[in-house]
């Protein structure tokens, strides 16, 4: 809403600079979003309004001419000027020697100077008014109102600030200027001045000439009508035309202008007809048929559909209520007879029909948030005069008032004890009686110290609670007037958050293993989650994605993450990426409880590519790329980390590469998986010749597998470790899991690690020698070596048997 | 009387003078050697220094051996005293004979120290986590308990139970993004929740009064994206619900929140503002001139900048109805806060699509 502080001021007094009044505006609800200065900086003794009063031609240019202007008290100038519009009689802008302007011909704001012009001295200038800075047209002068007070400054006439102002949608009244003037004077101790509405009725009665009749009550509380007869519709006056322009809105015809006038000054939306048009000069507010085709106003064949709410004649559509009004009705340069409209139309339906037609107006706008039965009136009357002082012609006696249920103005009653209650400070009675009335609030029924009853002003269509009274004592007093205190209230008790506390945990595990956290968006296409083997038939769609990749609720944090890990392939200056993320999956909910919603399951996804390190000739293991093993360890790092001991076993899974993926299982209980991703997906993902491992965890079943409670201390031994290694021949197929479990039975391994595997020279074909690391302790006495020699002795045996394991030799 | 004491011509005659001697001149000797052994030049010179001091005829030898000289009653003395300067040499000629040994100025064990340490794999927090942390701290230590709940979403909890009936002009600032299923009604229950105030319902639902939560989470809205707008971001919600809460409540804890993220001078101002599930309703602003650590280059203060930060105000009593609290008992406060909007400030974002594009080089920052 642009809103000029010239037009502002008609209606209050304004004192405050424009920013500390965009400031009071904003901290009480009313955000100006931006101030935009115009002709605010021409000098008022250098740039100043000027008469020509004579023209000669230049001796020796054709194209310039010579005018002479009357600057006011006996003050006159002969100039050199090559407008072709400027003639006398003219009220121009005249800029004196010294003024700051645009020189066109430098490009630049510089002081004017007296100049030779083919041999012509000109000492000022007649200025267009991109010379002024006030506009782009170059064309010719500007040429004032006539009007204007010869030597007055120019700024007086051009100058003024815009506020741009940002309405919420509780308080259309602000959409109007006179709505901000209101607010203006509340905050600044000031009076309105209303707008006139009253105008001679002096043509022929209007009853019985014009019939108005409202089938659908429901969707239109009120509509008035008032009818002005001998107009001659034309270009509106350049005050009205400034004004509309300043504001925004770009001027039609006086008959049009005043409409957009009255709504722009007090919210009230009008429509004028060409009433010779309108058949049987009858109107009738009514719901569409199923089909009813209206073309309106911006030219556009519209087929409508109840309830729709259209304004009629006895046949056909004449506009379409509260929205636009019909091309076949419009008022026209032949226009005589004008009925001019001003109804109260129901906000929902309103609403509705410009989100089914995809129209929004400033009219329709307006209606959406609801306006009061009483503004159709005043609007109307205001207009009216208008008319009639703009475009000439009788108005008829009387108006048209169908109103068929009047709503009472709401009556809200304000006590201290509420006051009190929800500020939590003592505000005295009179101070908010004050407010309410300097807000236009009318005391009803009795006074009394500790409430006060009030009906709102016919402008305000948002107050319904007292809690809305609340607001509007406070947001006048000042919220920052307002005291401040903590909470004194008990701290309520307090309520276990495991799954919170298992993702901020896992989160800072990944993160001091090296892994950086992701965050992405929870949705993608359904080529990647098909990709990723995530796709199900059920999964659940938007109506309106923000495009098509992004279409689908995510099953898997997969895709997202291989995306996250392609987009930064590049980057790291060929460093490896260790990566994860901690986000939701929505998979359809078989609760039966559920109103429809998606069981929206944490999840953990970690990808690992690239070479492990930095190269560095202390750690040459780094040079190598990551892989399954990396993966692994991290998460065999995070579930010990939890108290949890993993197993690992072989699995397939459709994304990840057969015989390189692994289940993780806990207590029997699957948790997720590990593996080296399928080069199919690589190169969908386009990570073509990348090694890429993935580490997925449902964190649901890893809070059930992770310990309840603390963990529990275990006594550890005192007598000394005694580490052995042990190098073992067996079957290709036979896995470290088997021999590593044959291994721990023994009550005497406290640890048994796999360090080594090797196959090729020495080692037979189809076997493979792998080396384990076993460390020996006893919770009763120092192991002698002789002990340790029998139980390996003893282990060896036991892996003969059963998984045909040979010592290596 | 004879003197027995040959190592010391001059020596006097009392015992406690005599020990005093034999210790200044173990002390002496030993002092002597050091600064000789210091001198040495070479492996030649070592071990001429060794012959003559730790040698079977060597000084510090010979001063032990003359222990069979010294009465009885002083050899404990005298004996601790020769054996520590003689210990002394010992190690000192070993140290002196490593520095030797080894090749100087070009030191085999030497490194360039200016070479990079061995890497350890460094990862980190995700900053939209890692203020996330920071806000629930900055609550939970004021008693406020975290809370997650769904994001896709009924209409009935973020529009209708938070009096955005369907139809309200309100909707507008809710670009909504809605799940493609359509109910009996022909209208579509499900959505992408466009803020985290649903969970204000849900959580009241759940409980009685009091609560005192927080909700951090994700929200969506169908806007298209630039540097300052995501159409998928991060808010925390709060509610706190109980009798007796006020305005001022409001205003003191979310100030003692800016103070806790941006630094205890942080001054903070609140101004009118309109969510319809509040009344009155709010928006909080910090003036990003007064955090303590924000002067200027000679510490001069800095002109006032207010920076929009959150939307906040008092329980709508509808809302309070709507949940079965009576909103003539209880009153409460409720605010929401834009994740991204705070990491950015924090951190001097001017980005806000770098959050999710999970750039490294960007993630790696924080």
């Amino acid at each position: 809403m642009l809103v000029p502080l010239s037009w502002l001021k008609r209606y209050v007094n304004i004192d405050l600079a424009p920013e500390d009044l965009a400031h009071r505006l904003t901290m009480a609800g009313v955000e100006v979003e931006s101030i935009e200065k115009m002709g605010m900086h021409l000098d008022p003794e250098l740039v100043v309004v000027g008469l020509v009063t004579d023209i000669e031609p230049h001796p020796d240019a054709d194209r310039l001419r010579l005018p002479t202007v009357d600057l006011g008290n006996g003050e006159t100038a002969r100039v050199v000027c090559g407008a072709p519009n400027v003639a006398v009689g003219q009220k121009i802008a005249f800029a004196k020697l010294g003024a700051r302007l645009y020189n066109t011909h430098s490009e630049r704001e510089e002081p004017l100077r007296t100049a030779k012009i083919r041999g012509f001295e000109s000492s000022g200038m007649v200025c267009s008014v991109k010379e002024l800075m006030i506009g782009d047209d170059h064309e010719g002068i500007l040429v004032l109102d006539p009007d204007a007070e010869i030597g007055s400054p120019l700024t007086d006439i051009v100058g003024d600030v815009l506020f741009d102002i940002a309405v919420t949608p509780n308080r259309p009244d602000c959409l109007s200027v006179l709505g901000i003037a209101r607010e203006v004077a509340a905050l600044t101790g000031q009076t309105i001045t209303e707008p006139e509405t009253g105008y001679a009725d002096d043509g022929e009665p209007i009853d019985g000439r014009v019939t108005v009749r409202i089938a659908d009550p429901d969707l239109c509380g009120r509509y008035t009508a008032s009818l002005i007869e001998g107009v001659t519709v034309g270009p509106s006056p350049a005050w009205l035309q400034e004004t509309l322009i300043r504001a925004g809105q770009r001027p039609i015809n006086n008959v049009v202008d005043a409409t957009n006038f009255v709504m722009l000054e007090m919210n009230q939306p009008l429509h004028a007809f060409d009433f010779d048009l309108v058949k049987d000069q009858t109107i009738v507010v009514r719901k569409a048929r199923p089909g009813e085709v209206l073309e309106t106003l911006d030219g556009q064949r519209r087929e409508l559909a109840p309830p729709m709410l259209v304004i009629a004649d006895v046949n056909d559509a004449v506009g379409l209520a509260g929205v636009m009004g019909g091309a076949n009705s419009e008022v026209s340069q032949g226009t005589t007879r004008i009925l001019l409209e001003s109804a109260n139309f129901d906000p929902v339906n309103t609403r509705r029909t410009g989100a089914d037609l995809k129209l929004s107006t400033g009219a329709s706008y307006r209606f959406e948030r609801g306006l009061r039965q009483e503004l159709a009136e005043v609007g109307l009357r205001r207009a009216t005069r208008l008319i009639r002082e703009i475009a000439g012609g009788k108005v008829a006696s009387g108006i048209i008032d169908a109103h068929p249920d009047p709503a009472p103005a709401p009556v809200v009653t304000l006590t201290a004890a509420r006051l009190k209650q929800v500020l939590g400070t003592d505000i005295p009675m009179s101070r908010a009686k004050e407010v309410l009335a300097s807000l236009g609030f009318q005391r009803v029924g009795s006074d009394d110290a500790d409430s006060v009853s009030v009906s709102s002003p016919y402008w305000r269509s948002d107050i319904e609670i007292q809690e809305d009274l609340v607001e509007e004592v406070a947001r006048v007093i000042g919220y920052d007037e307002m005291p401040t205190t903590m909470l004194a209230a008990p701290i309520p008790r307090h309520h276990v958050q495991p799954m919170w506390d298992l993702k901020e945990r896992v989160r800072d595990m990944l993160a001091a293993g090296g892994l950086q956290e992701a965050i992405n968006y929870n949705v993608a296409s359904e080529e990647n989650l098909r990709t990723v083997g995530a796709w199900t038939d059920d999964a659940l769609a938007l109506a309106n994605p923000m495009n098509e990749e992004q279409r689908y609720l995510r099953t898997s944090l997969r895709a997202s993450l291989l995306q996250t890990v392609s987009d930064n392939r590049r980057t790291g200056g060929g460093d490896g990426l260790r990566v994860f993320e901690v986000g939701r999956v929505f998979l359809p909910n078989t609760s039966g409880k559920s109103e429809g919603l998606p069981d929206e399951r944490e999840a953990l996804v970690a990808a690992f590519t690239g070479r492990r390190g930095p190269v560095s000739w202390q750690a040459p293991e780094n040079a190598a790329d990551m892989g399954f093993f990396d993966a692994k360890g991290a998460a065999e790092d995070l579930l010990e980390g939890l108290g949890i001991d993993p197993m690992f076993e072989a699995d397939t899974d459709a994304a990840l590469k057969a015989g390189r993926t692994a289940a993780i299982l806990a207590g029997g209980k699957r948790l997720g998986s590990v593996g080296e991703v399928a080069d199919g997906v690589l190169d969908k993902f386009g990570l073509d010749g990348a090694t890429v491992a993935l580490l997925e965890i449902d964190l649901p079943s890893l809070l059930a597998a992770a310990p309840a409670d603390d963990r529990r201390y275990r006594p550890f031994s005192r007598y000394p470790e005694s580490v052995r290694d042990l190098a073992l021949t067996v079957d290709q197929a036979v896995s470290a899991n088997d021999i590593r479990a044959v291994l721990v039975k023994h009550k005497l391994v406290k640890a048994a690690r796999a360090q080594d595997v090797y196959t090729g020279e020495g080692v037979p074909q189809g076997k493979k020698s792998i080396a384990f690391g076993l460390v020996f302790q006893s919770d009763k006495g120092t192991l002698t070596a002789e002990q340790i020699d029998r139980v390996l002795e003893d282990l060896l045996r036991r892996l003969q048997r059963s998984v045909g394991a040979e010592i290596r030799s | 009387m004879q003197c027995v004491y040959p190592l010391f011509p001059s020596c006097c005659i009392r015992e406690p003078v005599i020990t005093q001697q034999v210790a200044a001149r173990a002390a002496q000797l030993q002092a002597r050697a050091l600064k000789e052994l210091s001198d040495v030049p070479d492996a030649e010179g070592l071990e001429a220094w060794r012959v003559s001091y730790l040698g079977r005829k060597g000084e510090a030898t010979l001063l032990k051996r003359s222990i069979t000289e010294v009465p009885p009653e002083s050899r404990r003395e005298f004996g601790q005293a020769a054996n520590a300067a003689s210990e002394a040499l010992a190690s000192a000629f070993e140290a002196r004979r490593t520095e030797i040994e080894r090749p100087s100025g070009d030191d085999a064990d030497a490194i360039d120290v200016t070479l990079p340490g061995v890497p350890s794999p460094i990862g980190s927090i995700h900053p939209i986590t890692s203020t996330v942390r920071e806000i629930c701290a900055a609550f939970g230590d004021m008693g406020f308990e975290v809370v997650e709940g769904p994001e896709v979403e009924l209409d009935h909890y973020n529009f209708e139970k938070l009096n955005i009936p369907k139809h309200h002009p309100a909707r507008d600032s809710f670009n909504t993004l809605w799940v493609d299923k359509t109910g009996e009604d022909g209208e579509r229950p499900l959505l992408l929740r466009t803020h985290t105030s649903p969970m204000q319902i849900r959580t009241m639902e759940k409980q009685d009064p009091p609560v005192r939560v927080i909700a951090p989470g994700k929200a969506y809205r169908y806007e298209a994206t630039d540097a300052t707008h995501e159409w998928h971001f991060s808010q925390v919600e709060g509610l706190a619900v109980d009798k007796g809460i006020t305005f001022a409540d409001l205003k003191g804890t979310l100030h003692e929140f800016a103070r806790r993220l941006f630094g205890e001078n942080v001054r903070v101002r609140f101004r009118c503002d309109y969510f319809p599930f509040v009344e009155p309703g709010a928006e909080m602003s910090i003036d990003w001139s007064s955090r303590s650590d924000n002067r200027g280059a000679k510490g001069e203060k800095q002109e006032e900048n207010w920076m929009e930060i959150l939307g906040a105000g008092m329980v709508h009593p509808k809302v309070l109805e709507g949940v079965g609290y009576d909103p003539a008992v209880y009153t409460g406060f409720a605010f929401g806060i834009g994740i991204e909007r705070i990491a950015m400030l924090k951190h001097g974002i001017d980005d806000i699509r770098l959050f999710y594009s999970n750039d490294v080089r960007f993630l790696r920052q924080f």
